[in-house]
């Protein structure tokens, strides 16, 4: 699909991304805002620019993939994929209801076009990307494989195996993103279970290690160029951003990591987001 | 049905049968491809991975990260196999198979080698007692658990070849007698008649397959005729021919190298409870772990031999009315 450089555009389709989030997660009930909200850029730069992909033709073979290993931001991807083009819009409403194909995790089974993966349960996404990364290697296909990661994900112990098998088999063709919001259910990251040196963790395994402004366009997009510069390593962005980037109100507060707003809430998200 | 009584032509280790087959379709199949977790050897994707390099995957000692990846192979049009000891990658992995395979609903074929206590001296913790039971409950698995080498070779292939989604195929270390010949044609989901009888069934998976063979040959000189059925597709399993036995027999023996809890003859006594509830006697691991010993000595201690087997038969035979009359 055309891909977008123009900050303005990209800046108007994560305010639209955003907003249809909070209509959905309040409409729902339930939901985790947070990082559905902080993810916002990311996702807008990645579908807008990054990703190599066909919205009309999901399955096109030579499709970059990508992996949502953080299943529970769903409705980012979902409004994402509607914003791209992949369903319409309309549907978005139907998340987490009974036969929605909006699953409260991603489900492919329910037959929603665009999902690479059903997933969930954290920790596993690195795994099928690696799985993904060496069968596009075998195949001598150019399409690369992205991941989303919460930075609070990395605490479970088979993302440090992937990690160690993408470095073996020498995967350039991954770039693994990880939302370091440094927020998790229980609090802060570094109370709960420190990460850092993260920067230094992830070298060690074997990663070039790549960092950025998760909310500054230009910077996602030079630094995925960047990533996918390398000759020999599977690459890591840490991208700094904040949980519910975008809700003055509710930012940088763990609480939102998991929390629905109310219809009057959502009022006023939603206003704070159009200002 | 075999017309004659089937022979044993010799010990085999179910594992032998495993390697080749993976090593049969593979040659046939480009798309088949296999993962290692460092043991490669001993689970018999060696040949394999001898043959097919390229088609191979050291992944180490990191069985989450193996289904994981096999997940990524497969979602890319790749036919992935995965093998490791079978308390590991049924148990190890468990939220791996359930989430990124089984929901997914993908063709990855996952090999469970040195399933059961007969893999002896190394005791307790390398016994999977429990695989068939977890694997079972999982939507979109299939499970196998073959009774000889060359029904486990015919598995293998069919599993790589012929089904879609998720498998789960359970094999043994100890040579056991290989008996399945021409006349017992391997069918997905179709259990096997391989001793006609009237009085009694005995329904049998694996390795007790054999065991239960020889207790019908036996029962025979005491003028008890046991039907002998092998199922080796536990899920989804033959239901016809275990409600046809319960019908015609009136009484069912299972059999299985397993816990007896949520394993084979729970999935038996799932299907006659519903469908024609007669008596059943369970004979498997009573609710405990394994221990060091050879195989025999274990098989013998914890109650999974032909003698075993026979005694059961004659307990159900006792039990009162083979067919439970109910009182409304």
């Amino acid at each position: 699909m055309t891909k977008t450089s123009s900050v303005k555009d990209l800046q108007q389709l994560a305010r639209s991304i955003r907003i249809n989030v909070v209509h959905m997660i309040a409409e729902a009930g339930s939901g985790h805002t947070g990082g559905s909200l902080g993810l916002a850029d990311i996702f807008a730069s990645l579908y807008f620019n990054v990703l190599n992909h066909e919205p009309k033709n999901p399955q096109w073979s030579e499709r970059d993939r990508l992996i949502l290993s953080i299943g529970h931001v769903a409705p980012v991807l979902y409004a994402t994929l509607a914003e791209a083009g992949y369903f319409a819009k309309d549907e978005l409403l139907s998340l987490r209801k009974l036969n929605s194909r909006l699953q409260g995790h991603p489900a492919r089974d329910h037959g929603l076009p665009g999902l690479e993966l059903s997933a969930g349960s954290l920790g596993q996404g690195l795994s099928v990307a690696v799985g993904m990364a060496l069968c596009a290697k075998a195949d001598k296909k150019n399409w690369h494989v992205y991941s989303i990661h919460g930075d609070g994900e990395l605490q479970e112990g088979s993302i440090w195996e992937a990690a160690m098998s993408a470095a073996h088999y020498k995967l350039n063709n991954i770039t693994a993103i990880v939302d370091r919001n440094n927020c998790q259910i229980d609090g802060k990251t570094s109370r709960v279970m420190e990460l850092e040196p993260l920067r230094e963790k992830w070298k060690a395994f074997g990663w070039d290690v790549f960092e950025c402004d998760g909310h500054s366009y230009t910077d996602i997009i030079k630094t995925c160029e960047d990533a996918k510069q390398s000759v020999f390593r599977p690459t890591v962005i840490i991208a700094r951003t904040k949980m519910g980037r975008g809700v003055k109100s509710i930012e940088d507060d763990f609480r939102w990591h998991g929390k629905a707003p109310s219809k009057e809430e959502a009022e006023d998200f939603i206003k704070q987001l159009s200002a | 049905m075999p017309e004659k009584q089937l022979i044993n032509r010799g010990n085999v280790a179910t594992s032998v049968g495993f390697g080749e087959g993976l090593l049969q379709a593979g040659e046939a199949n480009p798309l088949i491809v296999a993962l290692g977790a460092d043991i490669t050897a001993s689970v018999k994707v060696s040949p394999f991975a001898e043959k097919f390099p390229r088609r191979f995957y050291s992944l180490g000692i990191a069985e989450q990260n193996c289904v994981g990846v096999a997940a990524g192979l497969a979602l890319s049009g790749k036919i992935p196999v995965f093998a490791t000891y079978s308390a590991f990658a049924s148990m190890r992995t468990l939220d791996q198979i359930r989430v990124s395979v089984c929901f997914n609903n993908l063709h990855i074929v996952i090999g469970g080698a040195h399933a059961g206590i007969s893999v002896g001296p190394d005791g307790a913790t390398h016994q999977a007692l429990e695989d068939i039971a977890v694997m079972r409950v999982l939507p979109n698995m299939t499970v196998i658990s073959p009774c000889d080498a060359t029904q486990t070779r015919l598995v293998t292939i069919a599993a790589l070849n012929e089904l879609k989604g998720p498998v789960y195929i359970r094999y043994g270390r100890e040579p056991m007698p290989d008996f399945t010949d021409e006349t017992t044609p391997f069918e997905t989901g179709k259990g096997q008649l391989l001793k006609d009888g009237t009085d009694v069934t005995i329904i049998a998976t694996g390795h007790l397959v054999w065991e239960a063979l020889e207790a019908a040959y036996a029962l025979e000189k005491e003028d008890i005729h046991a039907r002998v059925i092998n199922i080796h597709t536990i899920k989804p399993i033959d239901q016809d021919i275990i409600i046809q036995a319960a019908k015609e027999t009136g009484a069912i023996v299972t059999a299985e190298e397993h816990q007896i809890c949520g394993g084979f003859g729970s999935a038996v006594a799932e299907v006659v409870a519903k469908n024609y509830a007669v008596p059943i006697e369970f004979i498997g691991m009573n609710d405990c772990f394994g221990e060091s010993g050879q195989p025999s000595e274990l098989m013998e201690k914890y109650g999974m031999t032909a003698i075993h087997i026979m005694l059961a038969v004659k307990k159900v035979l006792t039990s009162g009315n083979k067919v439970i009359e109910w009182n409304i």
